[in-house]
């Protein structure tokens, strides 16, 4: 049952086939099983989640209407808040917090009767590729144990491809959706910026910060993402207006007449050759189900990465500035007569982990007066002209694609010495962010060097968000029908049972 | 080395520069739904986003926009059609998030102008103040330093917070530099901030309370050698909480600059802070190294775009200019200089106003608003207009006397009883029994008893000694509980006494 997608568990739930108690105890059994492998979670709220599947099994059989999820589990990115769930944002410094209020986006997902399984292991605030910059250890990639399943939402991605979860939710800000769905074999998406609450999403950078879902397939992701989308009067960048419809999109499974552009800057030198063929292979396909392909320039994305690396720091220096012992989490030094100041900074620098110190000084120099313009300020000047890029590009597409990340899935310790070069792994992704657009990443076979899972990426303007289901969907069905079943079942398995 | 104000203004040009914080009196704080009700037990008006709980987000309250933007056109300026909020990041405990939303480079009103006047040796004259901005931000929490001698953070044993403050909704006005003052630079000080006070009063925006620290000053003061063109250092005065300190700490200041300089020493660039009890002020933080506060437009908020009609509107709502109302109520009522301050000083324009509206007399009006009226107040230590009397009570009052039925003081009597709860003026005249005693045979007893009673007076009135009528009067209105008419008791008796 574990393997099978949400739809199809879902399609069960209502028939009566299984209850979501009897679901929600075989993740918890597999979560049992495997977890200690993968360490995708770093809180299982065994208790909660069966408190809530009873709820559901109970409304069931009193024939209440119920959401097509409700009942069906899955696995939190712990940077969401969640009422009394511990939450640390992979941080030391939260050691022990549990809020008193539920993110909006865990408000949804509750009223829609999902079952929150637990909370999922992240690179410490969202920093990082690779999960390894959680203050509580790194997640192991379920297709070989001896390599990180990306990040920063590795956990998250890491529980789907597991079968520990059907469905996760992570959150993107350079690419941490869909470069671990990609190392991982599976769907993700972040959605267009402003399209998700982010009240309660634990910020690491406000203007690129984006909740998204996971899942094994594109019609499941399709299914929460329209669950977490939506208005939200508590966060002022929330879009107010229609949301498209990406559930009818991702049942659609047609891009005949559309039109695919190939951005040339994402594309041949540093990307892996397994990499690029499997991205040129999905290519043709789309091209054989009726898409046009035509190539597209995006001249400014040579500096998304500069760019990203001043405005992501710069906003992190200010945003975890509230970390500082008063209130809540850890309190480091407090003997008598340390002055406040030192009890702040001794918390702060025991309850930070590197990265995330790397990246407040970083941002905390960059808005100096004196060297804003120069760096902030041009960083801003970049993402104007990135916007600009993807607007011409638009213009002569209806969805823009690329492989999601340069590689697939790197060793644990492989990149966690040389910053830059893990850096480099999110230049395809980190334009969406930049420009505030939506991305999807879904499974495009595996690499012939490694045998590891390949991402290929979807983007669309904001707020069409629908095109990446009707685009995932058709190259998702030919792919599967190609391979005869999703690319996930192709992964070795973990032991246990499945 | 003490040198005096005179001395000093013959020397020195003083240079003024004044930034004052108003608490907006929206029912909500800033950027959250919670109460700003002052004086709640601490923490209890806190939640998430004042709280900086990880994950919280602001929303503008829209309330908070109108007002400043009703303030900014009060005060003449222009307003932005885009402007936008700003973090201002510095690390403090009662600041939960430890940076303040701010507006930086983009407030949401700019360029306006104050005009005040002020009596000067050569008659009333006439100041611009040119106000260079008008932007909104948050208020901080409080911190409350227990142990040590001076309340201070150093010295204290630790240290209280209190975020009930957090997050309520401010305006910071800031005036350009203000040159020309010369020897009146505290006065017109002092009345630039009367009249924002009284401008924010009458939006009613603000209660601008100056003691609960609804309206705060922050006076910046810098000396010029006379005739010289370069500006002098400045020093920030803060903690400045009535008008009166406001002159106080700015006069001050201005003879502390002049001894340093006169002595040869540089004036630090410096905040004070104002001591109420010594009017001096007392060194704080150095400011001579600039913070660093790393502003940058905050990404959790979008733009403030207010619709130009909208401006309008608020424009033409806009209340009458109190300066001007103060003018046009002083031609009206034909009432001299000093006592339309102390109307203005007693806080009572409004009241007299709406007691004249409905029919009073405007010299009878301020006379029971200025007089009984605050006396009563200052008795139970309460604002006037925290009494159970109103407008219409004295209008009632004022036309009993008129009508010569009731005397100034059993009129005095009905205000004490509408005070106290009694009913309406005419409640209390049926239920106290009080009626003007004006029947002279009743009077003429009275008369006759009192004269009976004190010969030796009565014989000093008969051989020409008016003024020792005055006692016999006094008798007979005691006789008579008050009720009578004292101007016919003077009449009858000085007639009964063959005068």
């Amino acid at each position: 049952m574990i393997t099978q997608s949400a739809a199809a568990m879902s399609d069960a739930l209502a028939k009566g086939e299984v209850t979501s108690t009897e679901l929600t105890q075989a993740h918890l059994d597999r979560i049992g099983d495997v977890d200690s492998a993968v360490k995708a979670f770093l809180h299982v709220d065994a208790e909660g989640a069966l408190a809530q599947a009873a709820r559901v099994d109970a409304d069931r059989s009193s024939g209440k209407k119920l959401h097509p999820l409700a009942g069906i589990p899955l696995a939190l990115k712990d940077v969401l808040t969640q009422d009394g769930i511990p939450t640390t944002a992979g941080s030391k410094i939260l050691q022990g917090w549990k809020p008193q209020y539920d993110s909006t986006v865990v408000s949804k997902i509750k009223d829609a009767g999902i079952v929150i399984l637990g909370k999922t292991n992240m690179d410490e605030f969202a920093m990082g590729s690779s999960t390894e910059n959680s203050a509580y250890g790194p997640t192991f990639n379920p297709w070989d144990l001896a390599r990180t399943p990306g990040g920063s939402s590795g956990g998250s991605a890491a529980a789907v491809s597991a079968y520990e979860a059907p469905l996760a939710i992570g959150s993107d800000t350079g690419g941490s959706i869909r470069q671990p769905a990609a190392l991982t074999g599976i769907v993700g998406v972040r959605p267009t910026y402003g399209a998700v609450s982010r009240y309660g999403l634990i910020a690491y950078s406000s203007s690129l910060d984006q909740a998204g879902p996971f899942g094994r397939t594109v019609l499941d992701t399709a299914l929460l993402h329209d669950v977490m989308a939506g208005h939200d009067p508590k966060d002022a960048t929330s879009i107010n207006g229609t949301f498209p419809d990406v559930v009818a999109a991702a049942r659609k499974c047609d891009v005949k007449g559309m039109k695919i552009g190939v951005i040339k800057q994402l594309q041949g030198e540093g990307y892996q050759s397994g990499v690029q063929a499997r991205f040129d292979e999905s290519l043709q396909v789309l091209a054989s189900l009726g898409a046009q392909i035509v190539e597209v320039d995006c001249p400014s994305f040579e500096y998304a990465l500069a760019a990203y690396y001043l405005i992501a720091p710069s906003e992190c220096s200010s945003n975890l500035a509230r970390f500082d012992a008063m209130r809540y989490g850890l309190r480091v030094g407090d003997s008598d007569g340390a002055s406040a100041e030192s009890v702040m900074n001794a918390t702060r620098n025991a309850g930070f982990g590197h990265e995330v110190k790397r990246r407040i000084i970083l941002g905390t120099y960059a808005l100096s007066s004196g060297y804003y313009d120069a760096y902030y300020g041009s960083a801003q000047k970049i993402r104007t002209l990135i916007i600009q890029d993807y607007a011409k590009a638009f213009a002569q597409a209806d969805v823009l694609v690329s492989p999601t990340a340069p590689t697939t899935a790197f060793k644990i310790g492989e990149k966690s010495d040389d910053p830059i070069a893990m850096y480099l792994g999110d230049v395809a992704t980190i334009p969406v962010n930049l420009a505030g657009i939506c991305g999807m990443s879904l499974p495009a076979g595996l690499a012939d060097e490694d045998n590891l899972p390949v991402g290929f990426q979807i983007m669309a303007p904001a707020m069409e968000d629908a095109r990446l289901y009707q685009v995932g969907s058709a190259l998702e069905a030919a792919l599967v029908s190609q391979w005869g079943g999703h690319l996930i079942s192709k992964a070795p398995a973990l032991g246990g049972s499945k | 080395m003490a040198i005096s104000y005179d001395e000093v203004v013959a020397k020195y040009d003083p240079v003024l520069g004044l930034e004052v914080h108003v608490e907006l009196n929206t029912h909500s704080k800033m950027f959250c739904s919670c109460s700003t009700t002052f004086g709640g037990e601490p923490n209890t008006q806190t939640c998430p986003v004042c709280l900086a709980l990880p994950g919280a987000l602001p929303v503008v309250n829209a309330t908070a926009i109108e007002s400043t933007i009703k303030i900014g056109l009060a005060l003449n300026c222009s307003i932005a059609p885009y402007s936008r909020f700003a973090r201002k990041n510095y690390f403090y405990p009662d600041m939960p998030k430890n940076f303040q939303i701010s507006q930086y480079d983009e407030p949401i009103c700019f360029d306006g102008f104050v005009d005040v006047e002020i009596d000067t040796d050569e008659g009333p004259r006439q100041f611009r103040i040119e106000v260079e901005r008008v932007h909104m931000e948050e208020d901080t929490g409080k911190s409350l330093h227990v142990g040590g001698a001076t309340g201070r953070i150093h010295g204290a044993d630790y240290s209280l917070l209190d975020y009930n403050r957090a997050g309520i909704p401010l305006v910071e006005i800031v005036t350009k530099i203000v040159p020309g003052t010369g020897k009146y630079a505290p006065e017109v000080a002092r009345a630039y901030v009367a009249e924002l006070r009284d401008v924010l009063r009458g939006l009613g925006v603000s209660d601008v309370k100056m003691e609960q620290g609804s309206l705060r000053c922050d006076a910046n003061v810098s000396l010029k050698p006379m005739g010289s063109e370069v500006l002098g250092t400045r020093s920030e005065t803060k903690n400045v909480n009535s008008l009166r300190s406001v002159e106080r700490a700015i006069r001050g200041e201005m003879i502390r600059h002049a001894e340093l300089l006169d002595a040869g020493q540089k004036v630090k660039q410096e905040t004070r802070h104002f001591q109420e009890d010594t009017g001096l002020t007392r060194s704080g933080r150095s400011k001579e190294q600039a913070e660093d506060y790393r502003y940058f437009p905050e990404p959790d908020l979008v733009p403030v775009a207010p619709d130009a009609a909208w401006i309008q509107e608020l424009r033409a709502a806009l209340p009458e200019r109190p300066s001007l109302r103060r003018k046009r109520l002083k031609e009206e009522w034909n009432v001299p200089d000093k006592e339309m301050s102390a109307m203005v000083n007693a806080d009572v324009l409004d009241i007299v106003e709406a007691t004249v509206l409905l029919g009073s007399d405007p010299t009878k009006a301020r006379s029971w608003w200025l007089g009984e009226i605050s006396r009563i107040a200052n008795d139970q230590e309460v604002a006037v207009t925290e009494l159970s009397i109103t407008p219409e009570d004295v209008a009632e009052i004022v036309a009993l006397v008129n009508k010569g039925e009731l005397t100034d003081k059993l009129a005095r009597q009905v205000v004490e009883g509408v005070i106290a709860g009694e009913g309406s003026p005419a409640e209390v005249v049926a239920k106290r029994g009080i009626k003007v005693v004006n029947d002279d045979g009743a009077l003429m007893a009275a008369i006759e008893k009192v004269c009976a009673d004190q010969p030796d007076t009565a014989q000093k009135v008969r051989d020409g000694h008016i003024p020792a009528a005055g006692a016999l009067i006094g008798a007979v209105m005691k006789e008579t509980k008050g009720q009578a008419d004292a101007a016919r008791v003077r009449e009858l008796l000085l007639g009964h006494l063959g005068q």
